[in-house]
């Protein structure tokens, strides 16, 4: 198993849609207290209904975390832009590990699932 | 101690075709084959219970459990091997321990840990606090990673009921001066209860129990070659007598009557229930090899790794080491973070080398909040470690910074 693969390495390294938002309709935060990672998801709704076919206008992520976990924060944003909200809020731990292209070890899921539990918080405060 | 590397059968072992790393003692250490042939000859030969039957592998099995006992208190310095009690390990001595006392503090009490302790002997007496105006007070460290010895006198007061003390940081790798810490606490309250949690202590170099002059001493025997699940409770006689039992059951008992029951005298009435046997004659066996070796041997050479780990570390940029600064004011025991980069994936690309380290906050988060930090890298070592295994370490963190740098 290759966890620290290019595609991943670069996403750490570059992460897309990294910062803050002017003025965000929703801003969530979550913490994985083991691992001391900290996540922030800011979103801007194009409309604000579940059933808009690309509901998110713009998103940023910020926060501390380990390399898996920032990667897949940056690859989530930027593919949540392009999802319904609907889609997004039935995305799963095989969709992240799908997305990231590797496998994960039992101790790594939480943070590679961190961005995408905060993300869905965020989309139901809507 | 090269020699010694051939008793563990687990170094033996290859993953990937690469042979393992193990710098993760100061969680478990390594068992020697003459450990795990006890165990496997008692189950084989003679696994029947303790105290009861009057039959020849019964006896056997007593005895073996018994020996064990007398191996743990010879081991400790101990007076009396009466003041020996299996248990679970380090938790449930500690537990035990505050479980009796805890019924005893009234408001206006204090209890006092260190910053540096281990969550298992900081939550058991926060817990005991809270709520019954019992004060939880905290002695600090400095900046190196030293106990304010200094504040003793402002933080232990006369109704200091108990101090609550590691003998070895499980993180930082201080070891603290038990001896001197005991006579002040006893200058300035004269009833206060220390106990020492000597996890990373018994392990590593020569306890006595009598020199140190505390109450309790606790620790567990599968960070020392042992089995898991086995551990040991020391207490003075007179304080194991008053001291109220954890749990209630069998093997415990010297009369059960409808209206009451007498207890047994220490250590069967701390013992209920069938103990761990294959367990403690894990662990005598484990003490057997320790002694073989000579804990002078054990202590003198983890300091010799430590010191070559100090120098070798600090000469990679970007690294910080937490903790006294010398291998003679420490255990085998490093932790360290590398700047920018995430203790996780530190321990993840270490793993790619079969390197185990281990990376969080080693049950110390009161700690971790207190340096300011969310988690570190720990290794640590013990009488198995070798100059080639910190080699790899120091690599492998070269490779770390490569790979993960931004």
């Amino acid at each position: 198993m290759d966890l620290y693969r290019d595609l991943i390495l670069d996403h750490y390294r570059n992460p897309r849609n990294f910062g803050h938002l002017d003025k965000p309709d929703v801003a969530v935060e979550d913490h994985n207290v083991s691992c001391g990672d900290r996540m922030v998801m800011e979103i801007k709704f194009k409309v604000k209904s579940l059933k808009s076919k690309a509901a998110i206008e713009d998103i940023r992520f910020s926060g501390e975390g380990c390399a898996i976990s920032q990667a897949s924060a940056s690859m989530l944003t930027e593919k949540a832009k392009t999802l319904a909200a609907e889609k997004i809020l039935v995305l799963t731990l095989e969709d992240i590990v799908e997305m990231l292209g590797t496998t994960l070890t039992p101790s790594r899921v939480k943070c590679a699932l961190l961005p995408l539990e905060v993300l869905q918080k965020a989309m139901i405060k809507v | 101690m090269a020699d010694v590397i051939k008793d563990f059968p687990l170094l033996k072992r290859k993953i990937n075709g690469k042979p393992i790393v193990y710098l993760d003692s100061a969680a478990t250490s390594l068992k020697p084959q003459s450990v795990i042939d006890a165990q496997d000859d008692y189950y084989r030969r003679y696994s029947a219970n303790v105290h009861r039957g009057i039959y020849a592998i019964s006896e056997e099995a007593t005895e073996a459990y018994e020996n064990a006992r007398k191996k743990v208190a010879g081991f400790i310095h101990a007076p009396s091997v009466n003041e020996i009690i299996f248990t679970r390990g380090t938790t449930e001595s500690i537990n035990l321990v505050a479980a009796g006392i805890g019924k005893t503090l009234i408001a206006g009490d204090n209890v006092v840990v260190t910053i540096m302790e281990h969550h298992s002997n900081f939550v058991p007496w926060q817990q005991r606090a809270v709520g019954k105006n019992v004060e939880f007070r905290i002695l600090n460290i400095d900046k190196n990673g030293k106990l304010n010895l200094n504040d003793l006198d402002t933080v232990i007061t006369r109704r200091t009921r108990v101090l609550a003390i590691t003998a070895v940081s499980n993180v930082l790798g201080t070891i603290n001066p038990i001896r001197d810490i005991v006579k002040s606490v006893r200058r300035i309250s004269p009833h206060c209860l220390v106990v020492v949690d000597a996890a990373q202590a018994v392990p590593h170099m020569v306890v006595d129990v009598q020199t140190w002059g505390a109450d309790f001493v606790v620790f567990s025997g599968h960070k020392m070659l042992g089995p898991t699940g086995i551990g040991v409770l020391w207490g003075k006689t007179e304080l194991l007598e008053q001291l109220h039992p954890y749990q209630y059951g069998g093997e415990m008992i010297a009369e059960v009557h409808v209206d009451r029951t007498i207890f047994k005298k220490p250590p069967q009435k701390f013992e209920a229930g069938t103990p761990h046997i294959a367990g403690a004659i894990g662990l005598g066996t484990a003490i057997d090899y320790l002694q073989s070796i000579g804990m002078d041997n054990v202590r003198a050479h983890e300091k010799e790794i430590t010191g070559y780990t100090l120098k070798q570390l600090s000469a990679i940029v970007g690294l910080q080491i937490y903790g006294p600064k010398t291998a003679e004011d420490r255990g085998g025991v490093i932790a360290l973070t590398v700047k920018d980069v995430h203790p996780h994936d530190i321990a993840q690309v270490l793993n790619e080398d079969n390197i185990c380290i281990r990376a969080g906050n080693h049950c110390a988060m009161p700690l971790h909040e207190h340096l300011g930090l969310v988690a570190t890298v720990r290794a640590s070592f013990y009488l198995y470690t070798t100059r080639e295994d910190i080699d790899a370490l120091v690599e492998g963190l070269e490779k770390v910074k490569r790979l993960l740098s931004k």
